[in-house]
Parts: C-alpha cells; sequence; structure tokens
C-alpha cells in the first residue's frame, strides 16, 4: 500500500525544492478517500452563525443532519440558527418535484418563527431534480415580506471552498440594504465564526482601542447589522478562504477598504492592530493598541516561555481545511519551540503554498487535497510528534501514537488572540507531553 | 439553551422536519459494509456525502474510518457517474487494496439514475477487479428510509453477493446483527461460544472499531466476517436475525437463495429479548443451555431485584432506531418503568405494530411516532407537556436534557459525546446490566443532587 496515487505527485512538494510549484484547486480524484467536504458544506458553515435568520435546507434529510450545530458558533441573543430544518425530500419530490414542499415548510417556519430573514440551501438532489428555488423565495418572500435568500449550493458544483464564494455572494444581496449611521472609526469584522467565543475577544480588543464594531460575519451575526455593513470604514477580514470574495465584493460595490488578517498567533494578532490602528490614521488608536499588546505581551509571555522550554525540538504535522490558516499555525508553533513538519490542506491556494513554502525549514512537506494513507506515511517519515487536524485526523493521529489538537470548528477553546494563544501552548502541550504514549511504543 | 424555540402546543406539522431523529441510508451502509474484513466502502457520489458519513462514524466510535468517493462533478450529474465509478474501482484497488469495494449509492447517483449493477460488471468484464477481489454494491438512496435502510440493504447485498449453496450442510448457524456496537456483537459472539456453537454473525465490527492502540494505522483493522465465512452461509442450519428492521430482508434472501430457514428476533436488549435468543439458539443449534448463561441471567434478574423499587413508576422517553427502542421499550416495561414516549425517525409499520402490542395494556397512555415528522422536536414538545423521569437515546438527546432538567443515558447512534458505548454492550445479560447500572445511575444520582435534606438515604 505504499503506492501514493497516482496523478497526486504535482499536489505534494517538499519545501526547499525550487523546481517544483505545488498544483490545487484541483477535483480530488474519484476513488480516493478524500478528507474533503462539499459546496453545500461550505456554505453552511459560512452562513450559519447569523443567529436570527431561519436556514432551511432544501435537500434530503441527510446533508441537513449532519451539518446540525456541528459547529460551535455561539451567539449572544438568538439561537436560531442552532436548530436543523430540512425539507427532507422524498421519493415522492424527487419525481414531482419539491418545491410546494420547500414553499410549505418556509411559510411554515416563517410564521412560526418570525425570523429577520430566510436563507435556503440548494443540495446536489435539487440541483438534479431542478426546482425552481429561486422562484419558490420570490413567492415566499412576497407573501411574508421577507427577505429570503437562496443559497444554490449542490455539492457537487466544487469544493467546500466554492461554497464559501456561494455564501459570499448571498451575503452580498443583503448587504446595502440599509442605511443606518455609524462612527466614522468603524470596523466589520468578517471571517470569523464566534467559535468558542473568540469573536468577543476580538470585539473587546477593538473596542478597547476606540473602534466602533459595526457588523460581524457571520459569528454572532444579525441580519440587520449585515444590511447596513457597507456603511463601516473598514473591512477586517480573516481567514482569506473563506470571506476574501465578499470583502472584494464590498469594495467594488461601495469602494469599502479591507484589510487581510489573521488573529491567530500573537505576531499575526499584534500585527491585525497595529494594521487596522494605521488604517484609521489616529494617533490615539495607534496608542491605546501598543498600549493593549504591552499588556497582554507581559502577561502572557511568561507563561509561553515556559510551555516553550518544554516543548522545544518537538515536532508537528499540520492538516486544516484552508491553507491560509496553515500559515498562522506555523508560526504559532514556533513561537512555542514546535517545528513543522508536514502541512497540508483540502482547499489551498498557490500563493498560500508559496508563502508556506517560504517559511519551512528545509524539507517540510506541503501537501494539498490528500489522504489518510499519505498523511499517515508523512508523519512516520517526518517523526512527528503532534498532529493538528480536524475530525476524520484525530483517530488516526492517536492510533500512530501521536498527540492531536484540533484546529477546526469542533473546539471547545478558543484558539484566536492572546487568551488563544494560551490556550493552544496548553493544549499543544497538553497533549504532545500526555503520559498516554509511553504505553503505546 | 438552544431549544427555547419548542412550546408544547402542537401544532400539525405539514412538510417540515426539525431536529431530525436519524440519517441517511448511506451511513448505514458504510457502517455495515466496515463489518466484512478487509472491505472498504465506496460512495458512489459527490464527495460531501462520503465527508459527512466518515464524519459522523468517526465522531461516534472515535475510530479512523476509511471509505472512498466517486468525486461527482457538475459534469458528473449530466452524464452520469460510470467514469467516475470505474476510474474509482481501478484506483482503489491499486492504491488502497482492499479484499472488497462495497458501493452503495446517494441520493445524488440515485436520480441521475446511474447503473450501479451494470456498472460493476462492466467493471468486472473490463478486468478491472484483480483475482480474488470482490465488489458488491447496494442501492442507497435516501429520500427512502433513514441509516437503518442503509444498513439493511448493504447486509442483504452480502447475502445476494456471497451466499452459496454446496453439496453438505454445515453444523453452524448464522446471525445477521441489526445495527448494533462492536461491543453488542462481540457479546453475542460470547453468548454463542458459551454455549458451544459455531455461528457466523454478519456483518461484524468488533475488532474493527474498536481496535487498541497499537502504534500503527491498520487500514484494514482484524476483525469483521470473511468472505469464505459469508459464502458459507449458505451451507447453515439456521439463521436467527436480530432486529426485524436490519436483518429481515437478508434472512428472507438466504432462504430464497440457499433455502435456510430462518427465526427473526429482537435485538437482544433486556432480560426477555435475550431469553429469546438464547432459546432460539439452543432450538437451533440443539444444544442444552449451559449453566454459565443461567447463571448470567439470574444475576441480571438479581440485580434488578435487590433494585426494583427504584425503577417503579418511572417514566421515560426514548428515542432511537426501531431495532434498539423495541426491545428496550420491553425491557423498561419488565423493570416495571413507564416508557411514556417513543420517537423513531425511521418509517415502517412494523414500528407501531411492536408498541402497540408492548403498551396498549401496560401502558395506555403512552404516546409513540415513527417516520416523517416523528422528530425530536415533537419528544420535546411531548415533554414538555408532561415531564419524565429519564431519557434514553443518542446525544441529540441533551439539549432537551439539560434545557428540562432531566438525566439521559446515552444509547443508539450517534454518541459524540462520550465513550464506551463501543466497549461495554447492552445486549445479552450483561449488556442487561450494564443498562440497569446506566439508567440507576442516572436517575440515583440526581435524587441524590436534588432531593431534600432529610430524604438523603446512604444505603439505597
Ligand atoms: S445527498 Fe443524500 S446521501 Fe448525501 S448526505 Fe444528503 S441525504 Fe445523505
Ligand atoms: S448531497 Fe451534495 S450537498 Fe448534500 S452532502 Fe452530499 S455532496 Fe453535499
Amino acid at each position: 500500500m505504499d503506492n501514493f496515487l497516482t496523478g497526486r505527485e504535482k499536489q505534494i512538494v517538499r519545501s526547499g525544492d525550487t523546481s517544483q510549484k505545488i498544483q490545487c484547486a484541483k477535483p480530488s480524484l474519484a476513488g480516493s478517500v478524500s478528507q474533503r467536504a462539499c459546496v453545500f458544506c461550505g456554505s453552511r458553515v459560512v452562513l450559519y452563525p447569523i443567529s436570527d435568520a431561519l436556514h432551511v435546507i432544501h435537500g434530503p434529510i441527510g446533508c441537513a443532519a449532519y451539518t446540525w450545530d456541528i459547529r460551535g458558533a455561539l451567539s449572544s441573543g438568538p439561537e436560531l440558527h442552532r436548530n436543523s430544518f430540512s425539507t427532507d425530500l422524498h421519493e415522492k419530490e424527487v419525481v414531482f418535484g419539491g418545491e410546494t414542499k420547500l414553499y410549505e415548510s418556509l411559510s411554515e417556519l416563517i410564521d412560526r418563527y418570525k425570523p429577520k430573514a430566510a436563507f435556503v440551501y440548494s443540495t446536489c438532489l435539487v440541483g438534479v431534480i431542478g426546482d425552481d428555488m429561486e422562484a419558490v423565495c420570490r413567492r415566499v418572500s412576497k407573501e411574508k415580506q421577507l427577505t429570503i435568500i437562496p443559497v444554490q449550493s449542490p455539492g457537487y458544483s466544487g469544493t467546500k471552498k466554492d461554497g464559501y464564494k456561494v455564501a459570499c455572494e448571498a451575503l452580498a444581496t443583503l448587504v446595502g440594504t440599509s442605511d443606518r449611521e455609524i462612527p466614522k472609526i468603524s470596523i466589520n469584522i468578517l471571517g470569523d465564526f464566534n467559535i468558542a467565543g473568540e469573536l468577543w475577544l476580538l470585539q473587546e480588543y477593538y473596542r478597547k482601542m476606540g473602534i466602533y464594531i459595526n457588523a460581524t460575519i457571520t459569528g454572532d451575526g444579525r441580519v440587520d447589522d449585515i444590511r447596513n455593513a457597507h456603511k463601516a470604514g473598514l473591512n477586517v477580514v480573516q481567514c482569506s478562504g473563506s470571506m476574501m470574495y465578499l470583502a472584494k465584493i464590498m469594495k467594488e460595490k461601495y469602494g469599502q477598504p479591507f484589510m487581510k488578517v489573521s488573529y491567530f498567533g500573537v505576531e499575526d494578532m499584534s500585527d491585525a492592530l497595529y494594521g487596522v490602528a494605521k488604517f484609521f490614521k489616529e494617533k490615539e488608536l495607534m496608542e491605546n493598541a501598543s498600549l493593549l499588546i504591552k499588556e497582554e505581551f507581559a502577561r502572557i509571555m511568561p507563561v509561553i516561555r515556559m510551555y516553550k522550554e518544554k516543548l522545544q525540538g518537538k515536532k508537528a504535522a499540520i492538516y486544516v481545511g484552508g491553507s491560509f490558516k496553515a500559515i498562522s499555525l506555523i508560526k504559532a508553533l514556533r513561537l512555542i519551540g514546535v517545528q513543522t513538519v508536514v502541512v497540508g490542506s483540502q482547499t489551498g491556494t498557490p500563493e498560500d503554498y508559496a508563502l508556506i513554502q517560504e517559511l519551512c525549514d528545509e524539507g517540510t512537506i506541503i501537501v494539498d487535497d490528500s489522504n489518510p494513507i499519505e498523511l499517515s506515511q508523512f508523519v512516520k517519515e517526518k517523526k512527528a510528534d503532534i498532529f493538528i487536524g480536524g475530525v476524520k485526523e484525530r483517530p488516526i493521529a492517536y492510533k500512530l501514537g501521536l498527540g492531536f489538537c484540533d484546529h477546526n470548528h469542533e473546539r471547545k477553546e478558543g484558539l484566536a488572540g492572546y487568551e488563544g494563544m494560551l490556550n493552544f501552548a496548553k493544549e499543544i502541550y497538553a497533549t504532545a507531553m500526555s503520559p498516554v504514549w509511553q504505553f503505546t511504543r | 439553551m438552544l431549544l427555547r424555540h419548542t412550546n408544547d402546543t402542537i401544532i400539525e406539522r405539514e412538510a417540515l422536519t426539525i431536529n431530525p431523529a436519524k440519517t441517511c441510508q448511506p451511513v448505514g451502509a458504510m457502517y455495515a459494509a466496515l463489518g466484512i474484513h478487509g472491505c472498504l466502502p465506496h460512495s458512489h457520489g459527490s464527495q460531501g456525502c462520503c465527508s459527512y458519513h466518515r464524519s459522523a462514524l468517526t465522531r461516534h466510535y472515535k475510530e479512523p474510518v476509511m471509505a472512498a468517493t466517486s468525486s461527482f462533478t457538475e459534469g458528473t450529474s449530466v452524464f452520469g457517474g460510470q467514469a467516475n465509478l470505474l476510474q474509482a474501482v481501478e484506483t482503489i484497488f491499486t492504491v488502497y487494496n482492499p479484499d472488497i469495494i462495497a458501493v452503495h449509492t446517494t441520493c445524488l447517483s440515485e436520480t441521475i439514475g446511474d447503473d450501479v449493477n451494470q456498472i460493476l460488471q462492466k467493471a468486472r468484464d473490463d478486468n478491472y477487479v484483480p483475482e480474488g477481489k470482490f465488489l458488491i454494491h447496494c442501492n442507497t438512496p435516501s429520500y427512502v428510509g433513514s441509516h437503518v435502510t442503509g444498513y439493511a440493504n448493504m447486509v442483504t447485498a452480502m447475502v445476494k453477493y456471497f451466499s452459496g449453496k454446496s453439496v453438505t450442510k454445515k453444523n453452524q448457524v448464522n446471525i445477521i446483527a441489526g445495527w448494533c456496537e462492536p461491543s453488542d456483537m462481540r457479546e453475542i459472539k460470547n453468548i454463542t461460544s458459551i454455549m458451544g456453537i459455531k455461528t457466523i454473525l454478519f456483518p461484524d465490527t468488533s475488532d474493527v472499531l474498536d481496535a487498541p492502540l497499537t502504534g500503527h494505522h491498520e487500514f484494514y483493522p482484524k476483525g469483521g466476517v470473511t468472505v469464505p465465512d459469508l459464502v458459507s452461509t449458505g451451507d447453515s442450519r439456521y439463521t436467527i436475525g436480530l432486529g426485524p428492521f436490519c436483518s429481515e430482508d437478508a434472512a428472507v434472501l438466504l432462504e430464497n437463495k440457499c433455502k435456510v430457514p430462518f427465526d427473526i428476533l429482537n435485538l437482544p436488549i433486556g432480560l426477555e429479548a435475550t431469553d429469546k435468543f438464547v432459546m432460539a439458539l439452543s432450538k437451533a443449534a440443539r444444544v442444552h443451555v449451559p449453566d454459565e448463561i443461567t447463571e448470567q441471567r439470574g444475576r441480571l434478574v438479581d440485580m434488578i431485584a435487590d433494585m426494583h423499587q427504584y425503577f417503579y413508576g418511572k417514566r421515560v422517553a426514548i428515542f432511537g432506531d426501531p431495532d434498539t427502542v423495541i426491545p428496550l421499550t420491553e425491557f423498561l416495561l419488565s423493570l416495571d418503568m413507564k416508557p411514556v414516549y417513543i420517537v423513531s425517525g425511521t418509517p415502517g409499520n412494523k414500528f407501531g405494530t411492536a408498541m402497540s402490542a408492548l403498551l396498549s395494556e401496560k401502558v395506555p397512555e403512552a404516546k409513540f411516532k415513527n417516520g416523517e415528522r416523528a422528530d425530536m422536536f415533537l419528544l420535546h414538545q411531548w415533554i414538555k407537556q408532561e415531564p419524565v423521569d429519564l431519557i434514553i437515546g443518542n446525544s441529540y438527546g441533551k439539549y432537551i436534557a439539560r434545557d428540562e432538567n432531566i438525566p439521559l443515558i446515552r444509547v443508539g447512534f450517534p454518541i459524540l459525546d462520550r465513550v464506551g458505548h463501543s466497549h461495554f454492550p447492552i445486549t445479552g445479560y450483561v449488556g442487561g446490566m450494564n443498562l440497569v447500572v446506566k439508567m440507576l445511575n442516572a436517575i440515583l444520582d440526581k435524587e441524590d443532587r436534588e432531593c431534600r435534606e432529610e430524604k438523603v438515604e446512604l444505603t439505597m
């Protein structure tokens, strides 16, 4: 079984080998045990944190069941988003179409929950039976006087990343539909989903600096704020994978500038705060930012140093959803003395991979759209101690006797900001140093 | 407060499922296929489905779950999935090298009308399948049935593809396992081995989804029913199907195909169901029930007797798959508890019939419903109307449990937030004791925590 998937060689490179450029954004090979998800999944995870909207999945039950509250996106208000609403299509609808059922479901739900808006997701099946979802949405929208946004996300139409784009398009239809005046020094936070309350932490930082936070898209998101999002002075976009597209649309449409940041790791976090402060060209903001950062550093660095001493020399393998996230991870790991020896993502971009290649030590394996066999082999070859990945990688890592840290949506500890760095260091330490690994040899 | 939107007035819902108590067929087919040794499940459809199903199983078992996908694209949905499936078969045998590929369909491949049977035949004809390797398949359109249906379909495919009849009968009994945990399958094998009966249990996920940590990742763990064993099921003396929803189709097919007579029982959950299972085994294999089994039974009865006052009259809500829920209800009745609300997302008339038979006299006030709109939302509404003392079901029950402050014990699929289900059975007399202990702990812990000071008892 040490045969690599033929046709995949170009999706694997080693850092230091400049002769090769990684190939990515390729559909997975049929027959591979791919770790990738679908378009619908992408749209759903991005939009679902909008907590006062109704999210209805038009399709068979499974697609809805699997996305029911799997991502711990917290809300400080309504929690309508955490329910799973599905039209549960059956054979009858497959033959005769599901429009009636969608119409009825939507009407019923709107009457019952009085949401601020509704998102209706199409799945593979709907794509194929050819329901005119948009027409149904228009009709209900008129009858109920409510914004209903169709999200065209049949799974086969691409990867999770394409789903992000679809979600951004859906959001773009909402932006600009209200005109509430807000302070000049204001931002929208794009691309944080408030996993484990991370967003609240970021809001706190920005507020301390004296910045008004307009819309949060989509973590702890509200429909009315998103409608007004075009009013903010700046879009601060994290995790380029999911929300860049929306930022670009907003720039084009409203001339609204954006800034790409990462909140993961102290370096990136500080860069973000300074960057935003610099953007508004206010001396006070800059001072506040530097004060905040100084305080936070003084608070966390001694602890971080302690972890670093203990973790020095450990090696990590990373396999995450988007390549941008991997970059921050590499830096954050370095801060606590851990060297990254394998980096991969389900859906990466060439730019990010190039940066990773630059960032990593020679010989680091870089891989796009990997599978369990490959990953196991890389990990063994590189003698990694820790694996950072998602749900499907966790048990494999454990079986190999490796520590594991979940950097996906299923975690309960916030990893963003300064506090997040502490959590991260603690988690890595706890898993890398666990006595259980002694018993596996 | 996830469920603050739930209230107690029940409105007839026309079209809508809220918080489903079931998932889709392929995940069942995938689970069943993992119960064959050296088998790689394959999902014929888009990669999203496969990814979800693997994640669902991974979360439940905390084990690596391998499955391949045809990775449909926009073009596939127009031109059909033949090219993808053929390529997949080739890729899988060269790269992952399983003994068997078990293909199941998805909503998408079903709807575009792929004829998987014919595509697989083409794969065989065109030499895509190496010597000694196999392709099997079943259809699992999710808009019909539920994950339980998918499981049943894959089990039936095992009979369809493998069961054969030779000249000599073998002195062995087939046991078709309904959907239960690896621990339960192990316990079923324990019982038959204590009774000294040669059995073929299929599917068998023990030693597949409860593999030990060794420092290696076994792509194909050591467990699972083997192909020669599956072939020989046609020569067995008798078949016992455990759980009508999951095993009946396969048992019927096996009788038609190889003339092996069968009996369909409930999964051996609880005292009576286990009694029936043991009796059926003893009859089928013509052996006496050994003392060891009788003693196991005696210990369970003893435990119930010791604690029966604490069970009396306790109101219980149960949700889950029919093959589990039916014998569980029966067990609760024999403990003198009151299963008052029972919900299963899996459709099928057998459920209602079984429930009426069990409950109409003993708990006439009981409410039960299965199939469409028998979801967690309905269950919650019932509980709001009149509360219960205990909830039994999968992890999704925790929201109701928390909102209403009712203890939950986790039984069924999926269990995403606890361990133990893969290791401690609920089947057999041993499993019965596990259940008793779990229920008592849940009820009494709450009692101890919340009862008035003067009611606290040290000895119970
Ligand atoms: S499309 Fe069908 S098979 Fe795939 S996840 Fe949805 S319900 Fe399940
Ligand atoms: S059917 Fe399509 S939309 Fe649904 S899970 Fe599968 S790939 Fe995704």
